[in-house]
C-alpha cells in the first residue's frame, strides 16, 4: 500500500458515497450537497490519472457553476412555492430497464478495454499547452461549434428571461 | 517536495502532512495580525483609538478575542438544519485553503508547483460559494438565505472580470504556473506587469495603460470575490444583521472569518503573483532570495489588504443592481477590450 493506492480507495469511497447519498436521499437539497462531494472525488481520481487540466475544469465547471445552479434551482422552488420537493420512487420498471443496458454497456466496456493499470505507464507531463495545441490546430471545428452552441444558448437565455417586456 | 523523496511511506507521510499544514501556521498568524490592523485602520479612520488597554497600544486585543471565541457556547438553532449546518464552515475553509496550494511564497516555498497553478486557484475557490449557500440554508434565517443568494450571485458574476484579467496576465507572461509567472518579472519593479513586463520598449509603452487598467478591474473584481466593501452586500449589516453567518456563534463563526480573511490574502496573492512582481524583489537582483522573497510576497500582499481596509471605511456599499452593472456593464467590456488590444501589441 503506497499513499497512490491509498489516494485512490479515499476518492473512490467519497465519490461512491456521496453517490449513493445523492440517489438514495429522500430530501433532494441533501442530493444536491452532496453532489459537490461526488465531484470532487471524480476531479481527485482525474489527479491520480495525471490528467490535471480535467481534474481542475471538472471543479471550475461541475463545482463552480452547475452544482451552484442546481441549488439554486432547488432553493428558489422549495420555499417560495411551498412545494416540498423530495424525491421518490417513480416508474420503476422503464428505469430497471434503462439502468440495466446502461450498467451492461459499462461493465462490457470495462471488460473489454486494455487497462494500462501501472501509474508510471503514462507518465506525468504538462497538459495545458498541448490541450491549447490541439484545440486550435486538429480540433479547431469542433472547438468553434462549441462556442457556436454555448453563444446561441446564452442568447436564448436572454430572450426567455426577457419575454415579458 | 523533490528534496525529500525515499523518505518511504511513514516519512513521506509525515512530510506531506508537516507541509500542508504550513500555510495554516501563517493564516493564522496573519489573521491576528490582520484582524488588529483592521480594527485600528478603522479607528484611525473615524478619528478613534480604538483598542489601547490590551498591552501596548492593545496588539494582545486579537488573542484575548480568540481566547474569548475558544470558551463560547456551541449554539446551533433548534430549526436549523443541523447536519448542513455543522459541515457549511468547514466547506468554505476547505475551498480557500485548498487554493493555498498553488501560492508561490517564494523561490523554494510553493505547496504544489503545478502548471496549472493560476486555474487551480479560481477553481478551488468555487467550493466556496457552494459552502456559503449550505450556511444560508442550513441556518433556516431570511437574512441568511437572502445573503447566501446575494453572495453566490455576486462571486459567480464576478468571477467571469476576475478570470478575464487573470487571463490577461497569463497572455504577457505565456504561462499559468504561478512560478513561471513570477520569473518573468524577475527584473524589479520595471519588469512588473503591471508596467507591461519585460518587453521591448515600443511595447512596453503601448501596453502599459492597458495593463494598469486590468490590474485595477482585478483588484476591483476581487474585492468583490471575497465580499468586501464595496461589494459587501452579502453581510451588510445595516439590512441583513450579518447575511449568511448570522446564526452562527463561537468557534464556527470564527471558522468563516478566518476563511474570509485568508481568502482576501488570497486574492491579493494572486494579484501580486501577476502583476506585481510575486515574491520577486523591485530592485531587481538586490535583496532578493529564499527569504527576501518571502518577505517582499508577504509585504506586497499585506499593502493591498491596507487598500482593501482602508477601502471599506472610506466608501458607501452598492445596491444590488449597481453591483451587476458594475460586472457584466463595466468591466467585463473594458477587460474585452484590454484583452484585445494587448493581444494585438504582443503580436507586433
Amino acid at each position: 500500500m503506497d499513499l497512490y493506492t491509498i489516494a485512490f480507495y479515499l476518492f473512490a469511497f467519497i465519490t461512491l458515497g456521496s453517490a449513493s447519498i445523492v440517489v438514495f436521499s429522500k430530501n433532494i437539497l441533501y442530493s444536491g450537497f452532496s453532489l459537490l462531494f461526488t465531484f470532487f472525488g471524480v476531479a481527485g481520481l482525474y489527479v491520480l490519472l495525471m490528467a490535471d487540466f480535467i481534474a481542475i475544469t471538472q471543479l471550475m465547471i461541475y463545482v463552480g457553476g452547475i452544482l451552484v445552479l442546481v441549488l439554486f434551482g432547488i432553493m428558489l422552488t422549495t420555499k417560495v412555492i411551498n412545494v416540498d420537493m423530495r424525491s421518490g420512487t417513480f416508474q420503476t420498471l422503464p428505469a430497471v430497464l434503462v439502468v440495466a443496458a446502461l450498467a451492461g454497456t459499462l461493465i462490457g466496456i470495462f471488460w473489454t478495454t486494455d487497462w494500462r493499470i501501472s501509474p508510471e505507464a503514462a507518465g506525468f507531463e504538462k497538459t495545458a499547452s498541448k490541450i491549447g495545441e490541439m484545440l486550435l490546430s486538429s480540433y479547431l471545428l469542433p472547438f468553434e461549434v462549441a462556442s457556436v452552441v454555448l453563444l446561441v444558448a446564452l442568447v436564448g437565455a436572454a430572450m426567455i428571461a426577457r419575454r415579458e417586456k | 517536495m523533490e528534496a525529500f523523496q525515499n523518505l518511504g511511506f511513514w516519512g513521506t507521510l509525515l512530510v506531506t502532512v508537516v507541509l500542508s499544514a504550513l500555510p495554516l501556521v501563517f493564516i493564522l498568524l496573519y489573521a491576528l495580525v490582520t484582524i488588529y490592523l483592521e480594527m485600528k485602520v478603522a479607528a484611525h479612520v473615524q478619528d478613534r483609538l480604538a483598542y489601547m488597554r490590551t498591552g501596548w497600544h492593545g496588539v494582545l486585543q486579537p488573542i484575548a478575542d480568540f481566547i474569548k471565541l475558544l470558551q463560547k457556547e456551541d449554539i446551533i438553532s433548534s430549526a436549523a438544519d443541523r447536519k448542513l449546518f455543522i459541515l457549511a464552515p468547514y466547506i468554505v475553509f476547505m475551498g480557500t485553503y485548498g487554493a493555498y496550494a498553488a501560492i508561490p511564497f517564494s523561490s523554494i516555498f510553493i505547496g504544489s508547483n503545478i502548471d496549472l497553478g493560476a486555474f487551480f486557484i479560481v477553481a478551488a475557490s468555487s467550493l466556496v460559494v457552494v459552502g456559503i449557500l449550505m450556511a444560508g440554508w442550513a441556518s433556516n434565517n431570511k437574512w441568511s438565505i437572502f445573503g447566501a443568494v446575494r453572495s453566490a450571485a455576486q462571486m459567480v458574476s464576478y468571477e467571469i472580470p476576475t478570470a478575464l484579467a487573470i487571463l490577461v496576465g497569463v497572455m504577457i507572461t505565456g504561462s499559468l504556473n504561478l512560478q513561471e509567472v513570477t520569473k518573468f518579472q524577475a527584473g524589479g519593479i520595471q519588469d512588473w506587469v503591471i508596467f507591461g513586463g519585460p518587453l521591448p520598449l515600443l511595447q512596453k509603452i503601448l501596453i502599459t495603460p492597458f495593463t494598469v487598467i486590468t490590474f485595477l478591474i482585478l483588484f476591483v473584481a476581487s474585492l468583490a470575490e471575497v465580499n468586501r466593501t464595496p461589494f459587501d452586500l452579502p453581510e451588510a449589516e445595516s439590512e441583513l444583521v450579518q447575511g449568511f453567518f448570522t446564526e452562527y456563534s463561537g468557534m464556527r463563526w470564527a471558522l468563516f472569518y478566518v476563511a474570509e480573511y485568508a481568502n482576501m490574502f488570497l486574492v491579493s496573492a494572486v494579484v501580486v503573483s501577476f502583476f506585481l512582481g510575486g515574491w520577486g524583489s523591485p530592485f531587481g537582483s538586490a535583496l532578493s532570495g529564499p527569504i527576501w522573497g518571502l518577505f517582499w510576497f508577504i509585504l506586497k500582499g499585506m499593502v493591498l489588504i491596507f487598500l482593501q481596509i482602508w477601502l471599506r471605511w472610506t466608501l458607501p456599499r452598492l445596491r444590488v443592481d449597481q453591483l451587476m452593472y458594475t460586472s457584466w456593464k463595466v468591466l467585463t467590456p473594458f477587460l474585452f477590450v484590454c484583452i484585445i488590444c494587448i493581444g494585438l501589441i504582443l503580436v507586433l
